[in-house]
């Protein structure tokens, strides 16, 4: 084991390395590009045995890294945001073809309006399509949790492909002392993969991908695909068990953080989750009841786990760090659908969305989102979602505004 | 092409691997090319498909191929291609798989996937020299989808989108010489009713590396409108009248395998065929049946 400065993308490549990964199809797009250079710098300089092929958008990536995931070697692949929507057609299709591969998303908000900070609605507008999705927290998070994707990937129980996610900027490009186990150590927890079907060569024909022509067909194939995702969640619990025993701390679908005899407690995915926890603290140490539970797993959904996690709670406070225009945060709608009926469902169930396109969340937002959460208890009427966003915030976007008004004004254009 | 075992007729395959009873329609030239093809491959290869008829040849739980097959999407087959050859020789190297367990990697779709949606993936391919066959059957038009016009559509076609008295009004794109431009392999146009010719140039193929396309003319019976009986005979009118021409590029050069002496006027093809019926009722277009026979002398002009 090694300690070492490493970025998010530094410790996604790290991880890829040390599950020696046979192939890399590959494509650029800030904030995701830091990972593919590490990795072709390390395979040029003969650190790593690995064939990297740069393919001409993220749909032929995708498509390079489930037909080579078909043949039986190690995949490994990596995007985010714009790059993610692009290859959506063929993240459905690999999922549907069954097979191992590890693609990890440095999430990033969509266009439009353009930019290149981070959100979740890329990571969660591939909700459905069948790969299993880790949502890391810190960069230590992402070397474990590609580790322990590959074999989660590969369990025969799975054999469905593994997105992990981290967010751009928060975790990308920000520096975190990380451990970096030995190829050794890694050897005993991620063996080579036996491929076992999952092959195609001369003399043992395999057809993938072929056509139904009715309802009932799909959907057995379909139903199989749910029912081993649903798989993930005992599969993960094992795997962490077992990073354990040969690492020295674990990993479970849900983290929870001080929640258990918490009487509010917030929901959140990926980094925020650590400024969630830093509020957790400050409230705490003023007396507030207060907890955090952070899904690891978003799919499959630790729906056991959460609601044991949440029963008899008086409130909880869903924070969303995207946004369905129409509906509002996600992961609400998916934590109302957990709890709802269930004997010790929370009677307050509150929406916040926030942290859009890298916006930050204050610790003055998370007691406030505390107070709105702790009033609702009180008075026992859920609050309507809220987008979190502040006066002073208005205020200079508004000035922003008329500036560029007055420099149009002034260079004689209309208003 | 005298260095192939296929001097004569009888020298073509005997025995017929691709299965039967797919639910291709009658006639389809497409699936003859496809027969003629895989006979001369053999079942030590990987079709990787894009969206089109062909899809619908491996219907669960049957497949009328002895070999493997995957199913892509309709814009990455060549992708598909690059993910295969990629792992297959990576296995290759480890020692985990054999020479004689190695595969051909054959790309198959239709002219609108080859011409349009698949076309980036199929320069990236190029530009990486990916070791691979492209089968194009080529039915000028989105098939699958009840024939709607598509970049390969020829002049004053009728499609299901190109209705009016002019047809279709673009002209045919020329794959042929957009794959040349990339330097390639390989690089041959062939036809089912020219069964010759095709077991020559596929066995070529074979012999070579790079990218390599195979882009056969697939006289449809369905979106062309004529008799399935008719298919063998449009296919070789599409040679005699110089509309269809029988070449290959190899090594930077082009030459012609079979030059029609002397050619058929291009109005027998056309008025073999359904979908340029309003070229001849209710009153004959001479002006663009001649832009046609022009365009097409031009062409020969060339090469004579
Ligand atoms: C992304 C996408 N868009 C549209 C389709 C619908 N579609 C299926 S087959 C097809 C036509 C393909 O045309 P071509 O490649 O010429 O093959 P053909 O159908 O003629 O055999 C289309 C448009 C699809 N499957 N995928
Ligand atoms: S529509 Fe044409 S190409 Fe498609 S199966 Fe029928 S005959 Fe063949
Ligand atoms: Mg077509």
């Amino acid at each position: 084991m090694n300690r070492k400065l490493l970025t998010g993308n530094g410790a996604a490549a790290w991880g890829a390395r040390l599950a020696r990964i046979d192939y890399l199809p590959a494509f650029p797009i800030t904030p995701q590009t830091e990972i593919i250079e590490t990795l072709s710098n390390w395979i040029e300089g003969q650190e790593l045995e690995c064939r990297m092929v740069t393919l001409e958008s993220e749909h032929s990536m995708l498509t390079a890294a489930g037909a080579a995931a078909v043949t039986g070697v190690r995949v490994f692949t990596a995007t985010s945001s714009q790059g993610l929507l692009y290859a959506a057609e063929m993240l459905y299709t690999v999922a549907g073809w069954r097979v191992p591969l590890v693609l990890v998303n440095v999430s990033r908000g969509l266009s439009s309006p353009i930019t290149l900070e981070p959100d979740h609605n890329d990571v969660l507008a591939m909700r459905d399509c069948g790969f299993l999705q880790l949502h890391c927290a810190t960069c230590q998070e992402v070397l474990d949790n590609l580790l322990i994707a590959y074999r989660l990937a590969e369990h025969p129980r799975v054999r469905l492909p593994v997105l992990v996610n981290l967010d751009g900027f928060y975790l990308s490009f920000t520096r975190e002392p990380v451990q970096i186990p030995s190829q050794r150590e890694v050897d005993r927890f991620l063996p080579p993969f036996e491929a076992g079907s999952i092959s195609f060569r001369g003399g043992e024909p395999l057809s993938e991908g072929v056509t139904v022509l009715e309802g009932s067909a799909y959907s057995y194939f379909r139903y199989q695909a749910h029912l081993a995702s649903l798989e993930g969640i005992a599969v993960y619990e094992e795997l962490g068990q077992e990073f354990a025993k040969l690492f020295g701390w674990d990993y479970s679908a849900l983290e929870c953080y001080c929640s258990e005899d918490a009487e509010i407690v917030l929901v959140m995915i990926g980094s925020f989750a650590t400024k969630a926890k830093e509020a957790v603290d400050r409230l705490r140490e003023t007396g507030r009841k207060i907890g955090l539970v952070r899904p690891r797993l978003v799919r499959p959904f630790p729906v056991a786990a959460l609601r044991q996690a949440l029963a008899g709670k008086k409130g909880v406070a869903v924070i969303d760090q995207n946004l369905s225009p129409g509906k509002g945060g996600i992961l609400h709608g998916e934590l109302a659908s957990v709890l709802y009926g269930t004997p010790e469902a929370p009677a307050v169930l509150a929406s916040f969305v926030g942290g859009l396109g890298g916006r930050d969340i204050s610790s003055e937002e998370f007691f406030e989102i505390h107070k709105v959460v702790q009033r609702a208890v009180a008075t026992g009427i859920t609050p309507e979602p809220q987008l979190l966003y502040t006066e002073e915030e208005l205020r200079s976007l508004r000035k922003m505004q008329s500036v560029a008004r007055a420099v149009r004004s002034n260079q004689g254009g209309g208003a | 092409m005298s260095d192939t075992p296929y001097q004569h007729l009888r020298d073509l395959p005997a025995h017929h691997i691709l299965g039967t009873g797919t639910p291709m329609c009658a006639g389809c030239g497409g699936l003859a090319t496809l027969h003629q093809v895989y006979d001369i491959l053999g079942e030590k290869c990987v079709i990787i498909n894009a969206a089109g008829c062909m899809t619908l040849l491996s219907v669960y739980p049957c497949t009328p191929f002895h070999g493997s097959w995957l199913y892509t999407a309709m814009a990455s087959a060549p992708a598909g291609a690059q993910g295969v050859r990629d792992g297959l020789d990576i296995l290759k190297k480890k020692g985990r798989l054999s020479r004689e367990e190695d595969l051909e990697v054959v790309v198959l779709t239709g002219d609108g996937s080859a011409n349009g949606m698949g076309l980036s993936a199929t320069s990236g391919a190029m530009d990486r020299n990916l070791d691979f066959l492209y089968l194009c059957y080529d039915n000028e038009g989105y098939g699958n989808t009840g024939q709607q016009y598509s970049a390969a559509t020829p002049h004053a076609a009728r499609t299901a989108t190109s209705k009016g008295s002019l047809g279709y009004p673009g002209y045919k794109k020329d794959l042929f010489a957009i794959w040349a431009a990339h330097n390639p392999g390989y690089v041959a146009t062939v036809v089912a009713a020219e069964p010759l010719d095709l077991a020559r140039k596929i066995e070529r193929a074979r012999g070579l590396s790079g990218p390599r396309l195979i882009l056969a003319l697939a006289p449809c019976p369905t979106g062309w409108d004529f008799e399935p009986s008719a298919s063998v005979e449009i296919g070789k009118l599409a040679v005699a009248t110089g509309i269809w021409p029988l070449k290959e590029y190899v090594d930077g050069r082009v030459t012609h395998t079979k030059i029609p002496h002397p050619r058929l006027e291009v109005r027998d093809y056309l008025k073999a065929q359904g979908r340029f019926a309003h070229l001849f009722a209710p009153r004959e277009n001479r002006k663009m049946i001649a832009e046609i026979q022009a365009r097409v002398d031009r062409y020969w002009q060339k090469v004579d």
